[in-house]
């Protein structure tokens, strides 16, 4: 199945009880299938096919408050526009998992993959996971539920699909039986609006109170992290376990940090063409960010290679080489930085670019010293 | 169950008296009565506005009801998802179904949340949207909306608003909306039963409240009260229902009071009142007399 395909499948396992979206490519298909689902009555949900993304998140805000189980998708344009509730959802605890099937941000209008989207809402409290290939799409989707529900948590999770790469190529899927999946999933009781039991979700907070709101919720997020190991532990397929970041080539000098599909075609440079000074990170979740962990694999790094599939203008680095750059200062460590931007607009990498972006890596990060250098991949047909 | 004394309205408070509302605040009256009136179980939803920022200064809440607020343009979105949740988790033991009622202001309804209100009505969720009109944004300080009527004084029309009021309850007529009222609360019982009414009604419901403010209005907050009746005995504010496309007016003003006795005792009518700008005020009176005329002829019409 494709990526979408195998977000909609793993959402139906769960016995999801709410969806609420609305078109944009490269998500709508998961929302077609969903439909289908619903329709035929293969999953017993509401879907309410809203007039906006902003409506869909919104809806999804008022269903998860009833204690439903909610999952909406979108990509780019709608995710943009349901920023403003992004932030309401993690503030209101709403435990909603959304796929984003990543893609590029207008001006000019582009449909194709890369990770501007969901950067421009990095900040906005979401748990957010970045799957490498369809497989690991229905892995995290399952995972993303028990994750999000768990009582300590209570948080939004987005599980990030590269829009076209992974969302639309067909690969063979491991599935669970949907038993299995469905004692995977309990159903927590949590506070929820109901006459016998009032309560006042969304309420204002002056200067007296907001602040403590918003460290709570960043404790919260944290804790979401550390729960990650419990709650992929139990996940009954041992090889689709969520984890932080996963590694290849563990003895490479220079750690190559790459999050999404791109991450297979980094690896499959490593394995196939030699290239043993290299090793692999790849990262499966962004936010809270593994600072703990990722130093723990760069303990050996000489060098680093952080790549971005998005830009931040203005900004010292792009949002991955950015954590990057402060984990490694947190921790002490000084490593020359090589800051990539490669793919915007779907302007996929290929195996030969990739190779030639390895093969100037180690001058740049020589050159430089112990600073950062920055490069774009694929930018005017090459390595710049 | 027809309201027919006040004794049917006892005990029923869904809004904590200690609010931090102003004095003389219509839309806490009107609030106040559409709560008396509703039948449980219910969940209210607020988009931002002055309700939600009188109501729930952290760590307190006026609420009796559950009660939830999002954001400014989505409430009808989030009734929404409310609504259809509830309707599975009933089906699947998990919950079970509760009336919904979104009440907002004019400000999130006629302007930034009418897409989200189009969308809920024409999927057709079963909830009543009532909105307190008080013809303003309030609660940022008086600004123009396209509620404001013709003539208004608001901080953001200091020569007074060019444009006339938007028909709201046409659009949501045209939405096929099966029930569509107005009410003022001066009217307490008419106000009540077309809670009633349109709660016992399956679909998107609609009410408009007139709901005066005496900050926004300018105006001594003792004549709330008598604000709202010259709004309706002026026919400024005629008080109708529409029933599945039926119009039936509930109060027929055969002899109108002068508009003038409504516009004086409100400050943000004293530009328009002013001898220079008698054109304004004949605008104003065209407005009023031809959607009088309009209504007539939809009932007649129409009739229930």
């Amino acid at each position: 199945m494709t990526g979408n395909e195998a977000v909609a499948y793993a959402v139906k396992q769960a016995d999801v009880d709410f969806i609420s979206a609305y078109p944009i490519t490269p998500q709508t298909i998961i929302v077609e299938r969903l439909s289908e689902y619903v329709s035929s009555g293969e999953v017993d949900a509401e879907f309410v096919p809203v007039e906006s993304e902003h409506s869909a998140l919104s809806a999804c805000i008022g269903a998860s408050l009833t204690g439903a189980r909610v999952f909406t998708s979108t990509s780019s344009q709608g995710l943009a526009l349901m920023h403003e509730v992004m932030y309401i959802a993690s503030g209101l605890r709403c435990p909603i998992v959304m796929a984003v099937a990543n893609r590029a941000l207008s001006a000019p209008l582009n449909i194709h993959g890369d990770h501007s989207d969901i950067m421009g809402s990095r900040d906005s409290g979401w748990v957010l996971i970045f799957a490498e290939n369809p497989q690991e799409v229905y892995d995290y989707i399952i995972q993303a539920f028990r994750l999000a529900e768990h009582p300590e948590v209570l948080l939004p999770v987005a599980v990030n699909l590269d829009g076209f790469t992974v969302s639309h190529s067909s690969e063979p899927v491991a599935v669970l039986e949907d038993a299995v999946v469905r004692s995977y999933l309990p159903r927590n009781p949590r506070p929820r609006l109901e006459y016998e039991e009032p309560s006042s979700f969304g309420v204002f907070a002056l200067p007296s109170h907001y602040f403590e709101f918003k460290v709570e919720q960043e404790r919260v997020l944290r804790r979401a992290g550390e729960l990650v190991e419990e709650i992929s532990r139990a996940y009954p397929n041992s090889h689709g376990r969520l984890v932080k970041l996963s590694k290849f080539n563990e003895d490479g000098r220079i750690a190559v940090i790459c999050m999404g599909g791109t991450t297979g075609t980094v690896r499959h440079a490593l394995k196939h063409h030699g290239l043993e000074d290299f090793s692999l990170i790849s990262l499966k979740l962004f936010s809270p960010f593994p600072g703990k962990e990722l130093l723990e694999a760069l303990s050996e790094a000489e060098g680093v290679v952080v790549m971005d599939r998005a830009t931040s203008p203005g900004a010292a680095l792009p949002p991955l080489a950015s954590n990057v750059a402060a984990t490694l200062y947190e921790g002490g460590v000084s490593l020359p930085l090589l800051s990539v931007v490669y793919g915007l607009g779907g302007r996929e990498p290929t195996l030969k670019m990739v190779l030639e972006m390895l093969d100037k890596a180690e001058e740049r990060l020589r050159a430089r010293g112990r600073a950062v250098s920055r490069m774009y991949l694929g930018y005017g047909g090459g390595v710049a | 169950m027809q309201v027919s004394k006040l004794l049917d309205l006892y005990g029923r408070e869904g809004l904590s008296p200690g609010h931090s509302a102003c004095q003389g605040c219509g839309a806490t009256i009107a609030v106040r009565q559409v709560l008396l009136a509703a039948e449980p179980p219910y969940i209210v939803v607020s988009p931002t506005g002055c309700l939600e920022v009188i109501s729930t200064p952290y760590p307190y809440t006026a609420w009796r009801v559950p009660w939830v607020h999002v954001a400014f343009e989505n409430a009808a979105a989030v009734a929404s998802g409310i609504e259809a949740a509830l309707r599975v988790l009933e089906r699947k033991g998990l919950g079970r179904r509760h009336k919904i009622i979104v009440i907002g202001g004019d400000g999130g309804t006629f302007d930034i949340g009418l897409q989200a209100i189009s969308g809920a009505f024409e999927r057709g969720h079963d909830l009543l949207y009532v909105c307190y009109d008080n013809e303003a944004y309030m609660n940022t300080g008086i600004q123009r909306s396209a509620a404001t009527p013709i003539g208004s004084v608001t901080t953001t029309t200091p020569a007074g608003k060019r444009e006339r009021k938007k028909d709201i309850v046409s659009i949501l007529v045209s939405h096929g909306s099966p029930y569509v009222a107005t009410a003022s609360p001066h009217l307490w019982k008419d106000l009540a039963n077309k809670v009633r009414k349109a709660q016992s009604i399956e679909g998107p419901t609609f009410l408009h409240i007139v709901a005066p403010c005496p900050r926004g209005w300018y105006y001594d907050s003792s004549l709330t009260i008598k604000i709202a009746k010259l709004a309706v005995e002026t026919r400024v504010f005629p008080i109708y229902e529409v029933e599945n496309g039926k119009y039936r007016i509930n109060y027929l003003i055969s002899r109108p009071r002068p508009v003038e006795e409504y516009l004086r005792l409100q400050s943000r009518f004293a530009y328009l009142l002013r001898p220079e700008n008698a054109a304004l005020l004949e605008e104003f009176k065209r407005w009023v007399e031809e959607r009088w005329n309009q209504l007539l002829k939809l009932a007649a019409a129409f009739p229930p």
